[in-house]
């Protein structure tokens, strides 16, 4: 519920003028305000054809998890206002990018003094500017028809391997003795049904 | 030669055979999945495909079409579409609309709904131009169109005002007001432009009033009347000069009336006048300078005018200008030209005021009706619009405030019964050809749908009902009829002579549109995936769904399209005024082998008011056709709800019901389920847990309550219970297996050939706790003083099981229970990221069966039954990785007979779906696996889980206020069908170890033919050449 009464907002420059608000409101006097800017390439986005527009209107800026929520304007500023002093969490959402969420250190002593660093590289901001860690690709590329791939492709191999026995095969029993040919084929009379591991057998031998 | 040819040829024809063998096998297969496909054809890339996907009527926004491949290629229209994919966008229950002027020649309309959306509606269609769901924690109390291209927004009880581009939603500005807790703030937006060149926005919030100036949301004045318990009503603006009346009520009697420069919010005065009796804060404008309030007991008018310099007042008896009414009487908002509308609970009353002396009454209707707000024709009249229902139909009539008793239209309107009574009405007029003025109004019926009525017609209509889901389940469509397909075919042979003419036409591309969409329709009739009968792999579903308005919708998985739809009576609002509210849906008869003839049906569950201590209402529903087919008041309230496994000789599911004072009732209630029950009852055990009091306590049955004769109720007794110390710990969440959850393995074989079995329990329950500081929002506690501690607990003894401590993390927690581990979401304050654990629990007691003599003499303990009494030595893996985002939901998936690897389902807080795959929590990862541990397929540990960007469900979809994931199994093992809901509704078929089972949309049927093709002519080569050869031979 504390949170909920911090919700009440206060602007820096207003700050002085109501400081008769803040006597029956405890604690917003302390709010700081975090305003930062979100910064999306947008040429580099339309340049890769990527078909979403890079656009900020969707472009969410949460705080903590969801305690409160605001939209990045057309330029690509946003502001959470009334924020206590403490260590916050701002993660941004927009389709199509990853970002970083963000930590941002509001120091108690030092009032105005705000730190922010990227937690997933944990690289330290000088100005709350956010860009994207990277471009989502929900899609995956599909392979475009290619010979060479249809080649890979085991029933490719299979064919390639069957191919090589039709035309290969023949030169080899060419070069085979022919005496041991006709060897092989007495012994082919004797059994009428040749088997198969027989012939395989055969054949290397 | 002989052998190397026979040799030969038998290859090649056993490859054929099993080519041919594959291609035959997964012909089936490929049909299924292909469905969609045609249907994009014609609608490529953007926009909404409605008419390939949903009917003219009962419409919602598409964005199937291109999306649905998990490519996406340039040209799209060539994209081959695999699993079937559908996302509908609805914006829920509309509380407000404002429509755009008649000069910007848009016809479009912005509105506000109760899920907190704010969206831009297209008149004509009813599509969505843009929307925005806020969070529910900032709620949106008023919306107001300013300058003609901005949206003027006001949130979180009047200290957020925020501005959007009227055509693309992009935000303008935001501005924070700061103020004092207000039960109504009021916004209102300068109709003229004479105060001042940028337009001002008036915000009214409690004592606070503030002038923003609406172009760049700078705040021109800000005021705080000094007066205690100050709140104020109302803002008038005068027409002249540059002064604006604001009115307040101090205390409840002390009205207060404040004249205020416009321009620097300087009060020039202030008039007080105290009223003999309390009013109860309801006021609204009757005319110019006549305000109406309504006294405390709601049974007197007050007519205060407001002159310049004074106020006076004049009260009138309610009973005295209507007779007989009954319940709360309430004012209905802005009425103008002294035209104002009382609300009764029986009556809908419209008063015409006379100056200040009285009140005359022009009409009264019955209710259902709903009155509309004054609409502004020309600078003299304001039209309003008064619906009603008779019989079946609805009527729609408009008036003008100069001449209420005549009507300017009348028109009366067929409507679906199953969209219950009208609610609100939103009127809009437009000039027709002969400069004459049309009328046009959005109605808002009791199942939430929003209509566009026009000409006695409904031009549109919107399931915004689907926005509010309160519960999911499925059913199976009937099964195929042999014969059916083939005497229809029969019967129409000509129109299928027909129908194959038009295809012939649209693919030599001599199709006109008209024909063109004729084709669609007819291949979404015949697409194997929208048949209303049962399939092979059990894709074909009907999702089944409970929205808050008590309608109970039924969905075809093929394409999202309703299938039936039912407003229950019984989840009704009553006269009485009360608010039922719909709690659950369950799968109450499945029939099988004994009943097969009957139709399937489900059981709803609602309590008959808002109340938890109401008591509650059945209703049973029969899955193929909605039709209820029984209902039933409870004479007790529902607090729990047990679905148990065992069915009744009718293969009905036996339920069981907690009331609010432990005592069990047992549905459905006949001899036969009793006696399967009174089987059950020794070995039935409930838990509940009571976050309010930090307890879980078990429960055990026992026969008949103490004080009733009802023998279908049993009384509880408490066998243990786990108290928290409220001090230090706080229940943030508890969570169980899924009841219908299959487990294939017991057991697990890890690296060195050591078996690991898992302790499968159904009693299994998770419960975590915060420390009460980390119990708020991120950002309020310190590392310190921030703990969460994790329980494995069984529910039948009570035993924890497990206990582990995370220091320095703290809530909110989601988590996941499947099999024997738990998945679980927190956010680590050290670190200052998102963390996921995971929580294994294997039976220690099972470990020594690995030795097979020991198996094969039956010195083992596998087939002992497993008990919850016996002291279970279990021993635990964990481990926890950091995670990117905040998470909305987490599910894990559920495949037919539990073989497919497990995957997560996590929706971000982008309102996306991710698939992680189980095995990247896996509490076996280390950094270095063995080679043994790689060819199991462990992943090398890393401190964060992957995002990988392709395996978003949802693609560049999002499930906006995403809410709930749900994973039903399909009859194909390697496929689960995932429905995701929000305010969106968003279905996908998932195969989590890829589709092992059937032909993955890779496989390449051209190579497939080529290479059949390739071996015919390669038999027939060798043939030819043997031949010849042959011949040689002889003639030699």
């Amino acid at each position: 519920m504390a949170a909920r009464l911090l919700l009440l907002v206060l602007f820096a420059v207003v700050a002085a003028c109501v400081g008769a608000a803040a006597a029956y409101q405890p604690g917003s006097a302390e709010g700081h305000t975090i305003a930062g800017r979100i910064k999306i390439d947008a040429a580099s986005a339309i340049a890769k054809g990527f078909g979403l527009p890079a656009k900020t209107s969707n472009t969410k800026v949460i705080l903590n998890g969801g305690q409160r929520v605001t939209f990045a304007r057309p330029d690509g500023y946003f502001a959470f206002h009334n924020v206590p002093a403490g260590t916050h969490l701002i993660e941004v959402s927009s389709l199509g990018y990853l970002f970083s969420p963000v930590r941002v250190d509001i120091s108690a002593r030092n009032p105005g003094h705000i730190q922010a660093a990227l937690t997933e590289n944990r690289r330290v901001l000088n100005e709350l500017v956010l860009e994207p860690l990277r471009e989502e690709q929900y899609y995956e590329k599909r392979e475009p028809f290619s010979i060479m791939s249809l080649l890979k492709s085991p029933m490719g191999m299979m064919l390639g391997f069957m191919v090589i026995m039709v035309f290969v095969m023949p030169k080899m029993m060419e070069n085979i003795d022919p005496e041991e040919i006709k060897q092989a084929q007495e012994q082919m009379r004797n059994s009428p049904v040749p088997s198969f591991s027989g012939l395989l057998a055969r054949a290397n031998s | 030669m002989a052998p190397p040819r026979h040799l030969l040829l038998l290859l090649l024809l056993g490859f054929l055979a099993a080519a041919s063998l594959a291609f035959t096998l997964t012909a089936a297969v490929y049909e299924d999945q292909v469905g969609l496909a045609d249907c994009a054809l014609n609608y490529p890339e953007q926009g909404h495909n409605e008419p390939c996907l949903i009917g003219s009527r009962g419409r919602a926004d598409v964005d199937g079409g291109a999306m649905a491949s998990r490519w996406r290629r340039e040209d799209a229209t060539e994209a081959r579409f695999t699993f079937n994919i559908w996302h509908q966008k609805y914006i829920g229950k509309v509380k407000q609309a404002v429509y755009h002027s008649q000069k910007s020649g848009r016809r479009r309309v912005v509105v506000l709904t109760e899920e907190n959306v704010i969206a831009s509606l297209d008149l004509r269609s009813g599509d969505i131009f843009w929307r925005h769901a806020i969070e529910k924690n900032d709620p949106v109390d008023e919306l107001s169109l300013s300058l003609g291209k901005y949206v003027v927004t006001l949130s979180s009880g009047g200290s957020i005002l925020r501005a959007w581009n009227l055509p693309d939603g992009q935000m303008i500005w935001e501005t924070n007001l700061q103020v004092s807790k207000s039960s109504k703030p009021l916004l209102h937006v300068l109709s003229n432009n004479k105060v001042a060149k940028d337009n001002l926005v008036f915000v009214l919030a409690g004592r606070w009033i503030y002038a923003i100036s609406s172009i760049d949301g700078v705040i021109s004045w800000g005021k705080e009347f000094s007066l205690d318990g100050l709140d104020l009503k109302q803002i008038i603006q005068s027409p002249e000069n540059d002064i604006v009346y604001a009115v307040g009520l101090a205390g409840s009697s002390k009205l207060n009336l404040y004249q205020l420069n416009a321009k620097t919010g300087e009060t020039v005065k202030h008039i007080q006048e105290s009223f003999p009796i309390a009013l109860c804060g309801e006021t609204i404008l009757g005319s110019h300078n006549v305000l109406v309030a309504l006294d405390e007991t709601r049974s007197d008018l007050f007519l205060i005018e407001l002159k310049g310099e004074s106020i006076s007042y004049n009260k009138v008896h309610i009973s005295d200008l209507v007779q007989g009414l009954s319940g709360t009487v309430k004012l209905l908002p802005l009425m103008s030209n002294g035209v104002i509308a009382l609300q009764a609970s029986s009556t809908v009353s419209l008063l015409k005021l006379k100056g200040i002396d009285g009140l005359e009454v022009i009409q009264s209707f019955e209710q259902p009706a709903a009155v509309s707000d004054a609409l502004t024709i020309t600078e003299k009249d304001e039209a309003f619009a008064v619906v009603q229902h008779t019989g079946s139909e609805i009527e729609f009539v408009v008036k003008f405030t100069s001449d209420v008793t005549g009507e300017v239209i009348r028109e009366k309107i067929n409507i679906d019964q199953h969209r219950g009574n009208i609610q609100k009405v939103f009127l809009n007029n437009y000039i027709r050809t002969d400069k004459s003025h049309g009328f046009r109004a959005l109605v808002v019926m009791e199942d939430h749908s929003l209509l566009l009525v026009q000409q006695g017609e409904v031009v549109w209509s919107r399931e915004d009902g689907l926005a509010s889901i309160v519960d999911v389940t499925t059913s199976e469509l009937p099964i195929e009829k042999d014969g059916v397909s083939v005497a229809n075919v029969e019967h129409n042979l000509f129109e299928w002579l027909k129908g194959h003419m038009l295809k012939l036409k649209g693919t030599l591309m001599l199709a006109n549109a008209d024909e063109l969409a004729a084709i669609q329709a007819m291949r979404l009739k015949s697409s194997e995936k929208n048949k209303m009968t049962r399939d092979h792999n059990g894709f074909r579903k009907l999702l089944i769904v409970l929205t808050k308005a008590g309608k109970v919708i039924a969905l075809h998985t093929g394409d999202g399209r309703i299938i039936w739809s039912n407003l229950l009576q019984s989840l009704r609002s009553s006269k009485s005024g009360e608010m039922p509210s719909a709690l659950r849906i369950c799968q109450w008869q499945v029939p099988h082998h004994r009943v097969m003839h009957e139709n399937p049906s489900i059981l709803i569950i609602g309590r008959s008011g808002a109340d938890s201590a109401a008591p509650g209402v059945l209703s049973v529903l029969d899955s193929y056709s909605g039709e209820e087919l029984n209902s039933l008041k409870l004479d007790h309230s529902v607090v729990q709800i047990i679905p148990l496994t065992v069915k009744d000789s009718s293969e009905h599911r036996l339920q069981l019901i907690v009331d609010s004072h432990s005592r069990a009732h047992l549905y459905p209630r006949s001899p036969d389920a009793m006696n399967v029950f009174l089987h059950e009852m020794p070995n039935t055990y409930l838990y509940t847990v009571d976050i309010e009091t930090n307890v879980i306590r078990g429960h055990s049955l026992q026969k008949s309550c103490d004080n009733s004769d009802d023998e279908y109720c049993f009384s509880t007794k408490e066998l243990w219970s786990i108290v928290f110390p409220s001090d230090t710990e706080r229940i943030a969440i508890s969570e169980t297996r899924k009841m219908n959850e299959v487990v294939h393995a017991q057991a697990k074989i890890i690296a060195d050939q050591d078996v690991m079995y898992k302790y499968l329990s159904k009693n299994l329950v998770f419960v975590a706790t915060v420390s009460p500081k980390a119990s708020g929002e991120i950002g309020s506690a310190a590392p310190e003083e921030a703990w969460l501690v994790a329980y494995l607990i069984d529910a039948v003894t009570g035993r924890i099981l497990h206990r582990v401590t995370h220091h320095g993390a703290q809530g909110p927690v989601h988590a996941v229970v499947s099999e024997n581990w738990v998945v679980y979401h927190y956010f680590n304050l050290r670190a200052h990221r998102f963390e996921m654990a995971v929580i294994e629990i294997y039976d220690q007691s099972r470990a020594d069966n690995k030795d097979v003599m020991k198996l094969i003499l039956g010195k083992h303990n596998l087939s002992a039954p497993i008990t919850s009494y016996t002291r279970p030595e279990v021993m635990v893996k964990s481990q926890s990785y950091f995670f990117t985002f905040s998470v909305k939901a987490i599910a894990a998936t559920q495949t037919a007979k539990g073989i497919t690897s497990k995957q997560l389902l996590i929706g971000t807080i982008g309102d996306q779906v991710l698939a992680l795959d189980k095995r990247f929590v896996d509490p076996r990862r280390s950094v270095n696996p063995t080679q043994q541990e790689k060819e199991e397929g462990i992943i090398p540990l890393t401190d964060a889980l992957p995002i990988i960007p392709t395996s978003y469900l949802t693609h560049s979809l999002q499930v906006e206020a995403l809410r709930g994931i749900v994973s039903i199994p399909s009859k194909l093992e390697s496929t689960t069908l995932v429905f995701t809901y929000g305010v969106d509704l968003f279905y996908t078929q998932l195969a989590p170890s890829r589709t092992y089972d059937s032909l993955t949309d890779e496989f390449s049927y051209a190579l497939l033919l080529i290479t059949i093709a390739a071996l015919v002519a390669a038999i027939v080569v060798t043939w030819i050449w043997s031949e010849k050869k042959e011949l040689r031979d002889k003639w030699r």
